[in-house]
């Protein structure tokens, strides 16, 4: 059980010191305030770094999983380290002459969670019968046709399953966008400059938010998850675990 | 089934994506690091120069070496929170294990330069540890080394990555056959030697794996020691961020991440056969 407290008591403590009045730490925490949100809501550059994290996340949930569908059929899950992956595709855009942006950004993502989209789907793969694709060809439908009327289908939920995630991931990534940042920063690379700054509590503000999201994007998932595997009661995480996923969801 | 020939049409775009994004990105990093800086301008000059500075320049070493220390005691500590967790949750918590499970994994999605920050907060001067102390009258000073240290930069590591331990570990631990445990205690074995016969070595496969990620992802991190490591918690990670940043050596820092790199996938592989050679196969 202390285990627990140690896994919560920082993120109880960020929660309650986006409420303090003061602006630094201390304990106990004086003065129940809504400040922090305030200056939250009137700061233009957090809010456009948001929105750029939004845009980077969509782009790198379209390009892992473009690329992560046909991928699960034949290719083996990848295993990617952060700061490698980061810092070798800098290399390549700038000798391509590529300038950094958020495009650049977004291809990072989309390499470094292509894992996730192939893990995902070859689960989703597995627990389907494979034998409807036979009938379906038997039967007379194109490869085509079979694709989009018996595989995709039967994938749906992975599918959606594997996009929450990489989005959520994307949101958060920050070992690989800190390499590949152009001029517009995403959500936490603003966050991480104002760190390095020094205590906002603002920060503990648009943390809490951020845990807010998280939790109903995970709690959608998890109900996704249970609805399409009701027979295997171990959970999402250590059937990740066991495809070697991890690794993809680690490398920040 | 598909045919052979529709797999591999499909297998062009991530192919072409893969090599593109990742394997030539690999080959610039290999390639980057036989060059050379030449004022201020990268110079495609091929020779070892890197490998040698890296193998004569004491630095690199230390801070490897350092690196690879935070790391283990990071493994380590995630594997004494892990698994005994883990454990708990597998053969003695009944029904609430399916609401215990979801409560460690809920962390893992918030934030982690979030939860780093959380830990400034709690072990700055005047951060939540610290006037809690004194409020309680158990110290009269703030404590200066618990922020700016590597005991931070673990304490902080070890926060994060404990989940990691324990899901690999909660895993195996879930596939040990109930039979065998039951058939033990029927033949009268106790509790403990049940412990060490049959679900420590069952067990150890996850164990492995748990501790390879906390492992190979604590070396990789660099953005927790700047956050809160201070001038005695910098890892290899952070040389390098350097070396592409205000120091410019782009060669230099590809040596480094090379070899890292080659630690790293060493590491994973020889994990992997281990695990594989551990594993149960079946009554």
């Amino acid at each position: 059980m202390a285990v627990f407290v140690f896994l919560y008591l920082p993120i109880l403590v960020l929660i309650v010191y986006s409420f303090n009045g003061e602006s630094v730490g201390g304990f106990p925490p004086r003065g129940w305030t809504w400040h922090w949100y305030e200056v939250l809501m009137q700061d233009d550059a957090l809010w456009s770094s948001i929105s750029n994290s939004m845009l980077v996340a969509g782009l790198a949930v379209i390009l892992a999983i473009l690329f992560g569908l046909p991928a699960a059929l034949v290719l083996l899950p990848l295993i990617l380290p952060g700061i490698i992956t980061g810092l070798s595709l800098l290399m390549l855009f700038v000798t391509a002459g590529l300038k950094l942006s958020l495009l650049t950004i977004a291809i990072g993502h989309g390499t470094a969670l292509i894992s996730i989209a192939v893990t995902e789907i070859s689960a989703g793969l597995q627990k389907f019968d494979r034998a409807q694709e036979e009938a379906s060809r038997d039967l007379g439908a194109s490869e085509w046709r079979t694709f989009w009327r018996i595989t995709l289908p039967n994938l749906k939920v992975s599918i959606v399953a594997a996009v929450l995630l990489i989005f959520t991931l994307s949101l958060d990534e920050i070992a690989v966008s800190f390499f590949l940042v152009g001029r517009e920063n995403t959500l936490p690379l603003e966050i991480w400059s104002r760190l390095r700054r020094g205590m906002t509590p603002e920060i503990n503000a648009i943390s809490t938010l951020i845990f807010g999201f998280s939790l109903a994007t995970i709690v959608v998932w998890y109900k996704l998850r249970r609805f399409s595997n009701d027979e295997e009661e171990k959970g999402t995480g250590a059937a990740l675990f066991q495809n070697g996923t991890s690794d993809a969801l680690l490398e920040r | 089934m598909y045919s052979r020939a529709y797999s591999r049409l499909t297998a062009i775009p991530p192919l072409t994506w893969v090599t593109l994004f990742l394997l030539l990105p690999y080959g610039f990093l290999f390639c980057f690091s036989f060059w050379q800086v030449r004022a201020q301008a990268i110079v495609h000059h091929w020779n070892l120069n890197n490998y040698r500075q890296l193998l004569h320049d004491p630095v690199y070493f230390t801070v490897l070496a350092r690196s690879v220390r935070i790391a283990a005691a990071v493994t380590l500590f995630a594997l004494l929170l892990g698994f005994p967790l883990a454990y708990f949750l597998s053969f003695r918590a009944a029904h609430r294990k399916n609401l215990l499970y979801q409560l460690v994994i809920i962390p893992l999605w918030v934030s982690y330069l979030v939860r780093a920050y959380a830990w400034k907060t709690i072990l700055g001067t005047d951060g939540v540890l610290n006037t809690l102390l004194q409020y309680a009258g158990l110290s009269h000073h703030p404590i200066g080394f618990l922020l700016y240290s590597p005991f931070a930069v673990i304490l902080t590591l070890t926060h994060i990555y404990t989940p990691f331990t324990f899901l690999p570990i909660y895993a195996s631990l879930e596939h040990i056959p109930r039979l065998l445990l039951e058939a033990a205690e029927d033949l009268g074995a106790s509790r403990l030697r049940l412990f060490w016969t049959i679900i420590f070595p069952l067990a150890l496969p996850g164990v492995i794996a748990g501790a390879t990620f906390a492992f190979v992802l604590s070396l990789g991190d660099f953005l927790a020691p700047l956050l809160i490591g201070g001038p005695n918690g910098i890892m290899i990670s952070n040389v390098v961020v350097s070396l592409f940043g205000a120091a410019y050596n782009w060669p230099l820092g590809a040596a480094i991440s090379l070899c890292m790199l080659a630690l790293v996938v060493a590491l994973i592989s020889g994990a992997e056969r281990l695990e594989r050679r551990l594993q149960y196969r079946g009554m």
